[in-house]
């Protein structure tokens, strides 16, 4: 349909500036190579994410005046400055504060590309994520919790058999939406020198001269990517939505 | 010890305050089995806080709330005083304003969730005694539905055979058709007339609908600014009663 002509239009626009298609297969094999670090990298981000955002979540909802403090911090100073900063923050910062530490400690400040980018990735997405956790734990009423204890129900099995379950249904979605940006943050990592997938494409093309060729080749994978993650996703969204909806079909509403 | 040896519930000097707001002032009450008592009053008069205390959805800040024979004497939270309250739960059922059924759980999973979690009964024997319930409320053809696809009606009626699956001595009952559109309230009614007179089941109902009062509570308690001033059989309340107060509420409600 539209798609179809954008490709045609863009065909003909590449085939007129001399796009050099030869060169883009020869150098497929060698930026497809970044995949598997760039999946890599997003999947550790987002493990580390998931537990720092629910501790951020529970923080954010606890009464207890200083779990709430750090936890409002960490959200307002991660979501308030830019996601490339804290990167090289971890890697390049970071070890300059190795001096002060004792010998063996020493080594803890001063981190691999790929680690840094992991821990990066998962801070920062961590802090965003705490909102996603936070209104999904806020979404399950009260009225679920005392109708639970009424029934006799520990505080374990309230939260394991009723209000866990909830959650879980709400924040899936917006996690798996989060994992998808991720993959395109992850190319922000390649700037310090990850051989990921953008890394590999930029070198390839700053060498040949060839930025154009590498960066289309680059663009086209990780949209593939997330249009792979993207379809697994929508599928769990609508497992899930088993008992949400009010007719059968998309249009029951 | 009971006041009554026939009493099933029997609250004692059941005071409740929030901050600096006393909102139940010393309350006694005793409810006999078999008994159905309507608690009526104003909003904000307490008598939903009486009602969640007698299975401490609200812990009373003085007093003692005995159920069953399993009594509880207001303190601070400790280990007993929370056996106690579990103790005192799996003895009372509750139907709530809002019906609170679990959404992500399909009416019969609504209904077996507590037996087999609480009380591990085999799933199968849950559900069987699950049927029996939902067939008595009239939502048996519902049972692999979820909630959302349920009128207020039939959610109120499911959560009500929630509550009786555990097999409860009293049944609670909070405001059960505020929610309702008015159409769906007559059939609620209903199965709660059903209950009290067919069943014999022991209820404390707090409501604003007179026309159930009067048909089916055999003792009304009026509530007023946190305390309970009059009770009586409702006849005798309907007709004649002591307190101006309670006389003024009656004459605009009814």
């Amino acid at each position: 349909m539209v798609w179809v002509l954008i490709f045609v239009v863009l065909a003909i626009i590449f085939a007129a500036f001399q796009f050099n298609t030869a060169f883009m297969l020869e150098w497929l094999p060698f930026i497809l190579g970044g995949v598997p670090l760039t999946i890599l990298i997003s999947v550790l981000g987002i493990l580390l994410a998931i537990p720092l955002a629910l501790l951020g979540a529970l923080g954010r909802l606890s009464k207890n005046p200083v779990f709430y403090g750090v936890s409002s911090f960490y959200v307002s100073f991660i979501r308030g400055t830019p996601l490339i900063v804290q990167i090289f923050f971890i890697y390049l910062g970071l070890p300059q504060l190795a001096q002060y530490a004792p010998g063996p400690l020493q080594n803890l400040f001063i981190l691999g590309t790929v680690t840094s980018g992991v821990l990066a990735l998962g801070i920062n997405y961590g802090a965003y994520m705490a909102e996603i956790f936070r209104a999904g734990i806020q979404s399950v009423g009260h009225g679920q919790v005392e109708a639970a204890q009424a029934l006799g129900m520990t505080w374990t099995q309230t939260m394991r058999r009723i209000v866990l379950p909830q959650v879980i249904r709400v924040i899936i979605p917006p996690t798996g939406n989060e994992f998808i940006a991720m993959i395109k943050d992850s190319a922000l990592v390649g700037i310090v020198g990850t051989q990921e997938l953008f890394f590999r494409a930029s070198k390839i093309g700053r060498q040949y001269f060839q930025n154009l060729e590498t960066l289309v080749v680059a663009a086209i994978i990780y949209w593939i990517l997330t249009s792979i993650f993207s379809y697994f996703q929508g599928r769990l969204e609508r497992r899930l939505s088993k008992g949400y909806v009010r007719e059968g079909g998309p249009h029951g509403h | 010890m009971g006041t009554d040896a026939h009493s099933i519930v029997s609250l004692s000097g059941v005071r409740k305050v929030f901050g600096e707001n006393e909102v139940l002032k010393g309350v006694d009450l005793d409810i006999a089995e078999g008994e159905v008592v309507v608690i009526f009053g104003r909003s904000g008069s307490g008598k939903s806080t009486l009602l969640r205390c007698i299975n401490f959805l609200e812990e009373p800040t003085a007093g003692s709330v005995e159920v069953d024979g399993v009594r509880y004497e207001a303190g601070p939270t400790s280990h007993a005083r929370r056996k106690t309250i579990r103790e005192i739960r799996s003895r009372t059922g509750m139907v709530f304003q809002e019906f609170n059924l679990f959404p992500h759980l399909s009416v019969i999973e609504n209904v077996v969730e507590a037996p087999t979690t609480v009380k591990r009964m085999p799933r199968r024997e849950a559900e069987e005694l699950g049927m029996r319930f939902l067939e008595k409320v009239g939502v048996s053809d519902k049972r692999d539905e979820y909630p959302i696809r349920l009128s207020g009606g039939q959610k109120q009626r499911v959560a009500i055979a929630r509550a009786l699956t555990m097999r409860p001595r009293v049944m609670l009952f909070d405001e059960p058709t505020s929610a309702l559109d008015p159409e769906l309230i007559g059939e609620v009614l209903a199965v709660m007339k059903d209950l009290a007179l067919e069943v014999g089941t022991t209820m404390v109902v707090v409501t604003h609908e007179m026309g159930f009062a009067r048909e089916v509570a055999d003792r009304m308690a009026f509530m007023y600014e946190g305390s309970l001033i009059e009770e009586g059989p409702t006849a005798e309340l309907v007709g004649g009663a002591k307190d101006p107060r309670t006389r003024r509420f009656l004459e605009a409600v009814l």
